[in-house]
């Protein structure tokens, strides 16, 4: 391979990964420690960048009810995380505050929770009773959570979630990227990608780079680049909003799917869903909405007052799991795109770079299921 | 408490004088002032110590950005001082650390809880 690259001029990386947030910073990662020379292309600070706007869950439960390879590989992260964190502390001094306690989704209406319960313990029998999770009446709720409302159905709790930093995260993962002499090229995104003799051209708007494997990692941005090397991305954007409150003192014990507190104190709220296309913005009805559930699963944040708030769009295949799948037409092209960058990173900086940098790991990870052919 | 600032009204200010509490302390503004305003025209502070690191700070971008001039004005903690007027009698303190959340009332239970144990 390198032969042939050699031939279309100089190679500046053994792999280049195009987009450079926590999805491509991940498997950049995973790809460096393996001893290859890498490069991340990245479409620089306006890029729609769900690393920055996403909720920070570390989360397993009820994720992969239609996909038992995905709730495997859910866990299989959640798993490896702690290992993550640990060494991008120990390489960068940074702590991204994972915290991996259990995590709760309250359910306002006893259908609600109802409908729940019946998703997990159907989950729990696909997975031949290894699925742990419990149940939560309001009291058992209240025992876990005290700041609980008093109108709440109960809650699903599961003992493998947990959250992190995630602006914490993307800039460790920077700083041990480049500290390991990684290529971070932030010259606008890639718009062309021609293969020649088994290696690559990236071309953006007045800049080439040669690379021998290629990445895509862009999120949002792997549909065009996807069809340039005969794979198909069928990724549509999906909007979450996201209400930012004031540093208060602790009030919440563990992270559920609606609101968070991080280490420092902020409150976090969101869990809107809207098909908007390309638009990042926020509404006052939907965050009216979001403010309003949260008050009712936690009264004193009545009290608390909202800094600032946010539009972010999700990375949605059709079915909401990912695809990773190396080119069959472009050997050395590989498609990495999920929905849960955050969830998924320790896998990614794991056993999916293993699996790209040539590791016979496919079957153990079930790649099959995760064909963009599926579509 | 400090006199001395750097912050001088403008003589053709004509605006009528209205007296606020900073920390207990009589000061006197001029209507239509924000409290932050008032607070650096007295050479009062620091006005806020951060929750993380406890280090002080003073009002700065003046339009309600920065969330540096945090103060507990009317017993309300962490206020913007800089989009909030003076009014005749207000009561002005600053802000050190965190803010409590006021406790739920309905039950007794949640103000026993405890603080998650990695925060």
């Amino acid at each position: 391979m390198m032969s042939a690259a050699a031939k279309m001029g100089r190679v500046e990386a053994d792999i280049t990964v195009i987009g450079g947030g926590l999805v491509g910073l991940a498997v950049a990662l995973g790809l460096q420690d393996r001893g290859l020379r890498v490069a991340v292309v990245d479409e620089g600070d306006l890029a729609l960048r769900a690393s920055r706007g996403n909720f920070g869950l570390v989360w397993v439960q009820g994720k992969g009810d239609t996909c038992p390879a995905y709730a495997r590989l859910s866990r299989r992260s959640a798993r490896l995380w702690g290992d993550f964190a640990a060494g991008l502390q120990e390489s960068t001094g940074i702590d991204v505050q994972l915290t991996q306690r259990g995590g709760l989704f309250i359910c306002l209406e006893q259908d609600e929770l109802q409908k729940r319960v019946d998703m997990l313990e159907s989950m729990r029998r696909q997975h031949d009773g290894d699925y742990p999770f419990e149940v939560l009446d309001p009291a058992a709720l209240r025992d876990k959570e005290p700041a609980v409302g008093p109108t709440v159905a109960g809650a699903t709790w599961g003992p493998e979630d947990g959250h992190v930093n995630p602006l914490l995260l993307m800039r460790a993962m920077v700083q041990r990227f480049l500290d390991a002499g990684g290529q971070l090229l932030t010259d606008g995104p890639v718009e062309r990608i021609e293969s020649h003799n088994g290696a690559f051209r990236l071309q953006g708007a007045g800049w080439t780079r040669e690379t021998g494997r290629v990445v895509l990692a862009a999120g949002l941005g792997n549909k065009s680049l996807a069809a340039q090397v005969g794979l198909n991305a069928p990724l549509e954007p999906n909007r979450g909003q996201v209400l930012i409150a004031e540093r208060v003192q602790p009030l919440l014990n563990y992270p559920n799917g609606h609101v968070r507190q991080t280490a420092e104190g902020t409150i976090q709220c969101g869990d809107s869903k809207e098909d908007v296309g390309f638009d990042c913005g926020t509404t006052t009805e939907v965050e009216a909405a979001i403010a309003a559930r949260a008050i009712r699963m936690f009264p004193a944040l009545e009290q608390v007052r909202l800094v600032r708030s946010w539009g972010a769009l999700r990375v949605m295949t059709p079915d909401g799991y990912p695809i990773y799948q190396q080119s069959e037409s472009h050997p050395g092209a590989y498609l990495v795109t999920c929905h849960s960058g955050v969830t998924l990173a320790a896998v990614h900086a794991g056993p999916i770079a293993d699996w790209i940098a040539g590791e016979n790991n496919a079957g153990e990870l079930e790649l099959e299921v995760f064909h963009g052919d599926r579509f | 408490m400090a006199t001395v600032s750097n912050f001088k009204r403008l003589p053709a200010n004509a605006a009528a004088e209205v007296c606020i509490w900073v920390e207990g302390q009589p000061v006197t503004a001029r209507e239509g002032e924000s409290v932050a305003a008032a607070v650096l025209a007295a050479g009062l502070g620091p006005t806020r110590t951060t929750p993380v690191s406890d280090s002080a700070r003073s009002p700065y971008c003046m339009m309600g950005v920065c969330f540096e001039c945090l103060m507990e004005i009317d017993g309300q903690a962490n206020s913007q001082g800089c989009m909030t007027a003076v009014e005749e009698g207000m009561q002005v303190r600053f802000q050190r650390g965190i803010r409590a959340v006021p406790a739920d009332t309905d039950t007794e239970k949640s103000t026993e809880k405890e603080a998650g144990e990695n925060r």
